[in-house]
């Protein structure tokens, strides 16, 4: 058997009460294009920091090209021909590209000598490579794919035999990818083993000799990819789930409360992260958007509560429509009485340095109940801040404690009691339980539960697919910026939707 | 207009703009690491006492400005202390600086010297000499503009032309050198200098101590080239003029230079604008010749004269993330 | 403005860190006034009777706590809203300039009870003014108002000189300054006020300005934490995203903000212009705006630390004229050491020592986090 270009042995790694990686045993073959797929929280970022030296294992060893190996840090990482190219480019846009390639590795102090010496080696490795780059480009100028390869670039002139690729296609066009695995395939030819993070089950099957799938920090399935399929993969990846905590109601959904037709939104980097959705919310119903996390759930989400308003599209709630021209705002939703609760509580959910009173009304200040001609009716806030601590379980009962002291399961309850509290018809929620003891988890499922029962749509977006398995009544699946599926809950197979969050349609 | 106007005219621009041409320069190598420096006020203020209290105690020159070093860096050191390793407020940092050397100043000059806080004058052998003398008369033999040139450019103090070429020494270390791309570097993407390998905090540290040595020198020009005594607040708002002039620059020393120059020359000539009218405009009230380089500022800031884009991580402490 | 990585119980974060940092400074300054030849319990004690054991020590020191009460406030409103002014002392100055302007067109129409009240808003309007403009940069352009208020400050000092100098002057007179207002546009002293109801006070500049003062620290305590504005103000200025998450205004508030700021710092004018000289002159500032740097700093950005720490800066201030009086060699200077140390060890140092009485409580049995 040839020498394994990276072989990690019984690898282990705990955060806090999380085991990141249990037991992973992971043998890439030198010269081959190496996929490493597992939805989110699985452990493949950490087993691949571990790899690049950003954290240690907490046992298990490493052996790189044969060589026992020790990676304290990402230079010992260098120095053994590892190199990572970022899921966020590490680069600075005020720079050129050639000078972004040599930073940190410049051939002696003088930069003009440095800069030509390092210009010869990259004419060198564009010709062998293939990749094309405009090294005197200031990388502002540069687009995204072009930004890849200059990472890609980087890592090569340092020697890196062995490339680490995290989430390459997320900001690529289709083209962009397309000459992105030609790159690949030609660095695979010239010697360089590739490992590929992905969570794109046909791009795996495109590109790849061999893959490893990883669930919740284990390896799951490890073979060779003609021994194995897109449902082979989709299985392994999302696993055999028991439908734990279904009430077993069926749903009987109602009148449409919300309608988005033809959402489309594109980030400053021009990166398109809305495509051409459409989703349709009923009463008595909860719609579980499932997806790994940064498919477009957060802008979805952002557009529904009217903090962001689409390049096209249109909304539909009750009798009122919006159009980009002029979408509803927050103020708008609220008194539409859709309520959200944000994604990151930290941030948007609460205001840390708040006490729990003030935080219970944020987004509801100005209603007539809590202010009178520019005064805060405290007592009416400290009511209602006393009834949400109670009906919620939230601990410690002190209206007074600061937002930031109480623990993250107490939190997401607050907000979520005070989302509640207005009786939204349509309550938009992202990762309800993010963060969050299980104790917690089972109440704030129940309190959802209970909405849709009461005649409310819910929409809820989660990485975990088992919160939406357990939660929803119709599954709406997102990847790359696009719905690629809509199944009702019995319909919902580990392979079905590991298929269309794969990024099948 | 005679050509023996335009020459003091240049002359004075260029002696009146060197205190403002360090103390940028100062700012700039500071403010591109990503470090703000509101404390270019206090540094050159504390600087200027330790170069006036020394040389009238030791009557030499090169005690005096090593004083004025050790204090510069001394200060810049206390910076680095409490905004790169301790993360504290720069802007609150700087303008404790600026605050304590004012009183701190007068305090040890009352102490030194009991004159009220004003040291006496320094001895003409600490101060500058003049330069190139000799050459500015042969210059002036010239045809038509010789005494022009002569005037402008020549028999200035060593320190005027030191300052025009630290300039270029700036220049050349911050786009030429290994060391300068990293410091630009730190100050946009400092998390990716160190995925690379390289200390930020090092970085910053060394950026700070040349800002502490060039501070150090515009502090120690303002007593021995201009004023010969250490006066209380003799600064006068020149350290806000030269942050002012490195926003006005872009953050880049040749810009930095042309802006000095620029609020210089506003400076020189305020005082003889004074009852003479102008073109179109009439008479230009001297004050507002000298608030006219704070307004170009803020203009310029506010985007209605092409952009000043600071460093991006200007003004935010580095944490190492993992 | 920087996070603070390390929460400290309230009473930690209010009371004893900041008695800490004050220590901190004042063992400094001890230690120059040590090497320049004082003995500094002395100079303290010395400080202290100066300021407060006599009637007229004890208004001069409220007299000038009124102002940094006006020059903190303006400091501490800003921050709650997210934003640094440095500008107070280009607002004081442009508040004079309102209340003096008022008084020079108005002062001898109207009777005092209509030119006082007329002149407060003049003060507060051109120092609102003068820090709404630099928030709306901030706001549309994205102009940091740090810079941008320094430079105000300077262009603020300007524009007074050339009025002073070519407007205001008085004809033939040689000094820059304006006529003598009309005797309504005084702002009665306190002095006065007292022997109304038959109380003997020595004659100081403390004037009624001082209850201006302290009515504007209420109104700000009440407006920050028990208003709606004042609830939105505190939201952008905490978090951001919340606040666009919540439906609101950032860059209305932002402004907001600024030019209440502003018209705060303008108030220091009352207290000048109508209370003490009766004439509109140069440099009647004299360094309050940052004053209000370090009365905030120490004042923990709370209007009743804020009133406190004024008060302590105006036993400073006071203290240290009569010392100055006293002793031979020894100048106010020696005070506005003190100053920049507070600025340094209770703002610029404070990541220094919130860390160690952390661990030290801790490692004493203090509080765990709740849930």
């Amino acid at each position: 058997m040839a020498t394994a270009a990276v072989e990690l042995r019984h690898i282990n790694k705990r955060f806090g009460a999380v085991q990141a990686n249990r037991d992973v045993n992971l043998r890439v073959a030198a010269r081959t294009v190496h996929g490493i797929v597992g939805e989110n929280g699985a452990g493949k970022s950490t087993l691949m920091s571990i790899l690049y030296g950003f954290y240690q294992a907490d046992s298990g060893d490493i052996a790189i090209e044969g060589q026992p190996a020790r990676i304290t840090d990402s230079s010992a990482a260098i120095a053994l021909g590892i190199g990572m190219v970022h899921q966020h480019f590490m680069l600075v846009d005020t720079l050129s590209a050639l000078d972004n390639v040599m930073l940190g590795a410049e051939p002696g102090w003088r930069l003009q000598a440095a800069r030509a010496q390092v210009r010869a080696q990259l004419d060198v490795l564009m010709r062998e490579t293939g990749l094309q780059v405009s090294l005197d480009a200031l990388v502002s100028e540069l687009p995204v794919g072009e930004r890849q390869r200059l990472e890609i670039l980087k890592a090569l002139l340092r020697g890196a035999r062995i490339l680490i690729l995290d989430e390459p296609t997320a900001v690529l066009t289709p083209q962009e990818t397309e000459a992105l695995f030609e790159t690949l395939r030609g660095l695979r030819a010239r010697g360089t083993t590739v490992l590929l993070i992905t969570h794109k089950l046909q791009e795996i099957m495109a590109l790849c000799d061999a893959v490893t799938v990883m669930r919740q920090g284990q390896v799951v399935l490890d073979c060779a990819i003609q021994d194995t399929s897109i449902d082979g993969l989709a299985e392994a990846m999302v696993g055999r789930r028991v439908n734990l905590g279904r009430d077993g109601k069926r749903a009987q959904p109602g009148a449409v409360l919300m309608a988005a037709r033809g959402l489309n939104w594109t980030d400053a980097l021009g990166v398109a992260r809305l495509r051409d959705v459409s989703l349709t919310l009923r009463a008595g119903e909860i719609v579980g958007v499932a997806g790994v996390a940064g498919n477009g759930q957060s802008e979805l989400l952002d557009v529904l509560s009217g903090l962001l308003a689409p390049a096209q599209g249109q909304l539909q709630v009750g009798e009122a429509s919006y159009t980009p021209a002029r979408w509803m705002s927050t103020r708008v939703a609220r008194e539409r009485r859709i309520a959200h609760v944000p994604e990151d509580r930290h941030r948007r959910g609460l205001v840390l340095p708040f006490a729990a009173w003030e935080s219970a009304v944020l987004g509801y200040q100005a209603l007539k109940r809590y202010s009178q001609r520019g005064w805060m009716r405290r007592r009416a806030m400290r009511e209602d801040t006393a009834a949400m601590l109670e009906r919620y379980d939230v601990r410690p009962r002190n209206p007074d404690l600061r937002s930031s002291q109480f623990s993250g399961g107490n939190q997401q309850k607050l907000v979520l009691a005070r989302e509640a509290l207005h009786e939204p018809q349509v309550l938009l929620v992202g990762q309800p339980t993010r963060g969050v003891d299980i104790g917690a988890i089972e109440f704030i499922h129940g309190r959802l539960r209970a909405m849709r029962d009461a005649g409310g749509a819910v929409l809820v977006v989660s990485s975990e697919l088992d919160e939406i398995l357990a939660l929803a009544d119709r599954v709406v699946v997102m990847n790359a910026g696009r719905i690629t599926g809509e199944l009702p809950i019995e319909q919902c197979t580990e392979s079905a939707l590991g298929r269309l969050m794969g990024g099948a349609h | 207009m005679d050509d023996v106007l335009i020459g003091t005219l240049i002359a004075s621009t260029l002696r009146v703009s060197v205190p403002l041409i360090l103390c940028a320069l100062a700012g700039v190598m500071c403010e591109r690491s990503g470090v703000i420096d509101l404390g270019l006020e206090g540094k050159m203020l504390m600087t200027a006492f330790a170069t006036a209290a020394v040389g009238v105690a030791s009557g030499s020159l090169v005690l005096a400005l090593l004083a004025a070093l050790a204090v510069g860096v001394a200060l810049s050191m206390l910076h680095g202390y409490a905004c790169v390793s301790h993360r504290g407020d720069q802007v609150v940092l700087g303008m404790a600086i600026t605050m304590t050397a004012a009183g701190l100043s007068v305090v040890l000059g009352i102490a030194g010297f009991a004159q009220g806080g004003q040291t006496p004058p320094l001895p003409e052998a600490v101060r500058l000499d003049r330069w190139f003398v000799g050459a500015g008369d042969v210059v002036a033999q010239l045809p038509y503009i010789g005494k022009t040139l002569s005037l402008a450019f020549f028999g200035h103090n060593g320190m005027v032309y030191g300052a025009l070429a630290l300039v270029g020494g700036v220049w050349w270390l911050l786009y030429r050198t290994r060391f300068g791309l990293r410091l630009r570097a730190a100050g946009e993407n400092p998390t990716m200098v160190d995925a690379a390998g390289v200390s930020v905090r090092a970085l910053r540290y060394q950026a700070l101590a040349l800002n502490g040595v060039l501070s150090a020198l515009a502090g120690s020009y303002l007593v021995l080239a201009q004023n010969p005594s250490f006066i209380p607040n003799m600064t006068a708002g020149r350290g806000y003029m030269a942050l002012a002039a490195l926003i006005f620059g872009k953050w880049h020393p040749v810009g930095a230079l042309w802006a000095c120059l620029l609020f210089g020359f506003l400076d020189a000539v305020s005082i003889r604008l004074q009852g003479v009218p102008l073109p179109l405009v009439g008479e230009v009230p001297v004050q507002f010749i000298q608030a006219l380089p704070y307004l170009l500022t803020v203009v310029l800031l506010a985007g209605f004269i092409g952009r000043a884009v600071a460093p991006a991580a200007l003004g935010r402490p580095y944490v190492k993330e993992r | 403005m920087s996070a603070q990585p390390v929460e400290l119980p309230r009473w930690m974060d209010v009371a004893l860190l900041p008695a800490v940092n004050l220590a901190l400074a004042l063992i400094v300054a001890g230690i120059v006034v040590t090497l320049v030849g004082f003995n500094p319990l002395q100079v303290l004690t010395l400080l202290a009777k100066g300021a407060l054991g006599s009637q007229a020590g004890i208004s001069y020191t409220l007299y000038y706590a009124t102002t940094f009460i006006c020059t903190g406030l303006a400091v501490a409103v800003a921050f709650h809203g997210g934003l640094f002014n440095i500008g107070g002392e280009g607002q004081a100055i442009m508040g004079g300039l309102g209340a003096g302007l008022a008084a020079l067109a108005w002062s001898a129409q109207l009777p005092a009870g209509l030119m006082l009240p007329v002149m407060v808003l003049s003060a507060a309007l051109f120092g609102g003014l003068w820090g709404a403009v630099p928030g709306a940069l901030q706001a549309w352009r994205g102009s940091h108002t740090v810079i941008t208020t320094i430079m105000f400050n300077f262009m603020a000092a300007a524009l007074l000189s050339y009025l002073l100098v070519n407007g205001l002057k008085e004809p033939g007179n040689m000094t820059p300054e304006s006529r003598a207002f009309a005797p309504s546009a005084h702002m009665p002293g306190v002095h006065e006020a007292l022997g109304a109801v038959g109380i003997d006070w020595p004659r100081t500049p403390l004037n009624l300005t001082l209850l201006l003062a302290l009515a504007a620290a209420l109104l700000c305590y009440l407006g920050l934490w028990k208003s709606q504005p004042g609830y939105a103000l505190r939201a952008v200025g905490y978090a951001p995203d919340a606040a666009l998450y919540a439906g609101m205004q950032p860059r209305t508030l932002m402004v907001v903000a600024m030019a209440t700021s502003g018209a705060l710092a303008g108030l220091v004018g009352v207290n000048e212009i109508a209370g003490v000289h009766g004439r509109l002159l140069p440099d009647f500032v004299a360094g309050a705006g940052f004053a209000g740097i370090a009365v905030s700093l120490i004042g923990r950005n709370h209007p009743l630390g804020i009133v406190l720490a004024s008060i302590l800066f105006g036993v400073l201030y006071q203290g240290g004229s009569e010392l100055a009086f006293e002793i031979n060699g020894f100048s106010r200077d020696m005070v506005f050491m003190l100053q920049g140390l507070i600025v340094l060890f209770a703002g610029a140092m404070a990541q220094v020592a919130a860390p160690l009485l952390f661990k030290a409580w801790r490692s004493m049995g203090g509080g765990r986090q709740h849930g």
